[in-house]
């Protein structure tokens, strides 16, 4: 565990530098962290994909996947991954302050 | 050596369910971390990127000791497309796409994928019946220029 300061506040993170506690996250807190992610601005369907992975997670405990991402979020699998070059289920999650999706799809 | 995987190469060789849900899951698996991945199809695992054939991957249930179902049994004419039908409907639940859409998605996860020049040869097959995910076909030695430096997996 980390403790790191995004947008001038706290924030525990684990080694990966996903969020300890997705309560901590706020808006302004995402275009810093998306810079330690090679990501230079977050565009409206950064946001897009942000905002459905934060409603995701709320609803379900748990990031979605790649796939759910493409099927439900209105960004296609082609877009995410120009969008999140590095990935974008981990990549959006980190950005997110949300943990960590694990899965094998 | 490097602590971290830059590029991964996979062979699929095998046309079967199970021979080649772990290859697709792997190059999905890698994209999905930031990892370059390119899938080579060879010998049976055209199957896999054949139109006509894609729909059709069984899971193989004779010779397949770890299916745990006697080899006569298994041999039963529709016995391969009910095992089949089960391991699908099992994997939808999961939430493990059907292999033609599984392929599609790691095609738009910006993966390689490329069919064998002497098995495409061999089954007498032209690019016209291979899916349009296929980006080209490519000989051995162009499979190795394009995997230097990264991880080759056969399967």
């Amino acid at each position: 565990m980390t403790v790191v300061t995004y947008a001038g506040t706290a924030v525990t993170v684990n080694d990966e530098g996903f969020f300890e506690d997705p309560t901590q996250w706020t808006e302004a807190m995402a275009p810093e962290i998306a810079r330690t992610e090679d990501i230079g601005e977050l565009t409206e369907p950064h946001w897009q994909v942000i905002k459905f992975m934060r409603a995701e997670y709320a609803a379900k405990g748990t990031g979605p996947t790649v796939r759910i991402l493409g099927k439900t979020s209105g960004v296609s699998v082609k877009e995410l991954y120009q969008l999140f070059p590095k990935g974008p289920a981990k990549v959006a999650a980190k950005i997110a302050g949300i943990p960590k999706p694990r899965g094998c799809i | 050596m490097s602590d971290t995987i830059e590029k991964v190469s996979i062979i699929v060789s095998k046309g079967s369910l199970e021979g080649v849900y772990p290859a697709l899951i792997m190059a999905n698996g890698a994209r999905a971390e930031g990892i370059e991945a390119n899938l080579f199809f060879t010998f049976f695992g055209l199957d896999v990127v054949h139109r006509s054939r894609i729909d059709h991957i069984k899971v193989a249930t004779v010779g397949n000791p770890g299916l745990h179902l006697a080899t006569v049994a298994g041999g039963l004419p529709g016995v391969s497309s009910v095992m089949t039908h089960y391991l699908e409907r099992k994997m939808e639940k999961l939430d493990i796409p059907p292999i033609p859409e599984f392929v599609e998605m790691i095609a738009d996860t910006g993966a390689g994928i490329y069919a064998c020049k002497a098995s495409v040869d061999l089954f007498d097959l032209t690019k016209d019946d291979l899916i349009e995910q296929v980006m080209d076909i490519i000989t051995v030695g162009e499979f190795y220029e394009m995997a230097a430096g990264g991880e080759i997996i056969f399967t």
